[in-house]
């Protein structure tokens, strides 16, 4: 997307049209002829597996929303009238509901390889905070995709989530009730979850198309952290990257297909097949997998007020990252000493998820102190500080010396 | 002292949340056996004669006290569901007896259709809550909506293994699960003591006893049968896709494979000049 493009078209009407509109040239340089680090593993292909599953999203989820009736008293039975009755309708919804599992999986697995790479380094702060707005508006859509389902779980995580900005002194209780729409969870909510649940989703891709903008002014990262320097040791996108990608989103498939035709409510929750009733409080009240270390370092702080910050901070603490690592060596294969903690954070969110599923009492709020006090000092005290003690290891001098060796 | 203010101090963090869960909710639940069901595995299916004999049981016994409202007679003749003719389900659906209006909007019972869906027992919840004391659940999604805690590291190899069944197991397993409740137990009235349900305590008295409902294929008449057949059936009741889902399943999983060798082979023929 950036620089002028030597596209020139074959065919005398796409000549004619390219003098008009040179979106022939666009897509050739941005997809075509975008120059990719010939080094990228299998970590960089993650990118688009997440356009892929964006894409599956919205197309399942606008054929969903023409069965679906956002109402209260109709809302489960039209779920259950997709899965029922709509030709194909439990395929589409299986392949909606895991496809957000999938879609997180693969977001998170994006975001640890660009930690890990250093990915969000000078001059990619941009492209990082980018990605980071897609996440929150991921988290949102997510959230109140959930909500629609308006089974049990979905009805008490909606109460959950909403009471959360209660917590924000004085104006805190009239806040729920302007997200409400009234003085409980209720129709309004309902309506307006389905709403935002419709619109956010073409918000992440309108934030998508900048971040894939954003990168390519920059440039990918590569596993060595070093710039190309010269044609030696970039590829071209079409054919390298874009047959390299496709065949990782076909094995993603597999993966995603697995869940889809053999275990479809393997992450989902029980409770959610009973219709959402006020009167009634499930046992216990989890939310989605993808939401776990989250929710576990809202309940370690017994605080309403910090707990809330504490688990809007865990997130918009990655915003700062760029600034909060100090090291001018990108990519972790360098930084030995930053490799151990980065493991040591994976381990934590890790640990975090599995103690969001445990009630909160007893060993599971210290050990849930202890990771969610590792996940801020990961970025507020070691990133700092490695930059400046850690000794790294020499860079090599190039990619294409780090592929073929020194002779090349 | 601060570990008890502590827990209070989280809790009320909880219910910040309104996670704190009603104490005791966390009850331990005992984990019901596992059972051969026709309809587990990559290639299972429903067995009709099973759905049949649970179509039955669910018909004499537990349509009683339990709606299913989400499913139609004609669900009764879908593929891959218990098999019924079209005549089968025209006469099943007749001797149902369904509220409408006729043609001067006077309120009319008229004999139910194949278009028609199950008529529930009760008027209303209320109604079924002054019967019973507690409404009967909806059977439509039941066997969906219940399970047991696999734990760790169970549910990730259930995730291999492909066990989705923790619903009709539970459902089987409670059905069998009435005891006299043991002697330090304190037993609610109108309580009955379950060994699966949590608590223990369940309202509903146990539905199904040894030689109750009648079968014509000569399966055995016994609560053991009832139990697995009725779970089976409310599992069709709540996933009557099952049957296709998995057999699509295979040829897309069959599809996926060729592709992604297909992919393969090409990505490192184009990637081969490079290196």
């Amino acid at each position: 997307m950036s620089g002028n493009s030597t596209y020139q078209p074959q065919s005398k009407v796409l000549q004619w049209f390219e003098k008009r509109l040179p979106i022939g040239g666009l897509v050739h340089s941005s997809f075509v002829a975008y120059p990719t680090p010939r080094n990228l593993n299998y970590w960089w292909t993650f990118g688009g597996i997440l356009s892929f599953m964006l894409g599956v999203q919205i197309i399942t989820g606008i054929v969903l929303a023409m069965h679906y009736t956002p109402h209260v008293d109709l809302a489960f039975n039209s779920v259950e009238a997709i899965m029922r009755d709509v030709n194909f309708g439990w395929l589409i919804r299986y392949l909606h509901a895991n496809g957000a599992a999938m879609f997180f999986l693969a977001v998170y697995i994006h975001m640890f390889r660009g930690l890990y790479y250093g990915s969000y380094k000078e001059p990619r702060e941009v492209l990082w905070i980018l990605g980071v707005i897609i996440y929150l508006l991921m988290m949102a859509t997510g959230f109140m995709g959930y909500v629609l389902v308006w089974g049990q779980m979905s009805f008490w995580a909606a109460t959950v989530i909403t009471n959360l900005f209660s917590a924000i002194p004085g104006i805190g209780e009239s806040i729920v009730t302007w997200l409400w729409g009234g003085f409980a969870v209720g129709n309004p909510t309902l309506n307006r979850f389905y709403s935002l649940h419709y619109l956010l989703p073409f918000a992440i891709a309108g934030v998508v198309v900048l971040h894939v903008w954003a990168l390519h002014v920059s440039g990918q990262n590569n596993p060595t952290g070093i710039e190309p320097k010269s044609d030696k040791d970039t590829v071209p996108f079409t054919p390298y990257a874009t047959v390299k990608d496709g065949f990782i989103i076909a094995c993603f498939c597999i993966f995603y297909a697995w869940f889809v035709f053999y275990i479809p409510n393997f992450l989902g929750h029980a409770d959610n097949y009973i219709p959402a009733n006020p009167a009634v409080t499930p046992a216990e009240i989890v939310p989605e997998w993808y939401y776990l270390p989250f929710y576990a370092i809202l309940r370690s702080i017994p605080n309403k007020l910090i707990g809330v910050c504490a688990l809007f901070g865990s997130i918009g603490i990655l915003a700062f990252l760029p600034w909060l690592d100090t090291s001018r060596v990108r990519s972790g294969r360098y930084r030995p000493l930053f490799r151990q903690f980065f493991w040591l954070f994976v381990i934590s969110c890790v640990a975090l998820g599995w103690l969001g599923t445990k009630p909160p009492e007893g060993i599971y709020v210290i050990l849930s102190r202890v990771f969610t006090f590792y996940y801020f000092a990961f970025f507020l005290i070691v990133l700092p500080l490695l930059g400046i003690f850690e000794k790294t290891k020499p860079l090599p001098n190039s990619i294409s010396e780090s592929v073929l060796g020194a002779k090349a | 002292m601060t570990m008890q203010r502590t827990i209070i101090a989280l809790t009320l963090a909880g219910s910040l949340a309104a996670i704190a869960a009603p104490a005791g909710a966390q009850e331990h639940q005992v984990a019901p056996p596992k059972l051969s069901w026709s309809f587990a595995g990559p290639f299972g299916k429903y067995d009709e004669a099973q759905l049949q004999r649970g179509f039955k049981i669910f018909r004499e016994v537990c349509a009683n006290c339990h709606s299913m409202n989400l499913l139609s007679f004609r669900n009764l003749a879908d593929a891959g569901g218990p098999g019924f003719s079209a005549a089968q389900v025209a006469a099943v659906a007749a001797e149902y007896k369904v509220k409408d209006l006729d043609d001067k909007g006077d309120q009319v019972d008229r004999a139910g259709r194949p278009a028609d869906h199950f008529p529930s027992p009760f008027a209303n919840e209320l109604a079924a809550k002054a019967t019973h004391g507690v409404a009967p659940p909806d059977m439509s999604t039941l066997a969906k909506a219940r399970t047991y805690s696999r734990g760790f590291p169970w549910f990730l190899f259930d995730m291999v293994t492909q066990y989705q069944e923790q619903g009709p197991d539970y459902i089987a397993a409670l059905l069998k699960g009435y005891e006299a409740a043991p002697k330090d137990f304190k037993l609610p009235s109108g309580g009955n003591y379950n060994t699966y349900f949590p608590g223990h305590v369940i309202a509903m008295p146990p539905p199904l006893q040894n030689g109750q409902v009648t079968f014509d294929d000569g399966s055995p008449q016994t609560l053991e049968q009832y139990s697995k057949d009725i779970s089976a059936f409310l599992m069709w009741a709540a996933e009557p896709s099952l049957t296709a889902r998995k057999r699509i399943g295979f040829q897309v999983m069959l599809f996926l494979i060729v592709l992604a060798g297909l992919m393969y082979f090409t990505k490192k023929k184009v990637w081969s000049a490079l290196h």
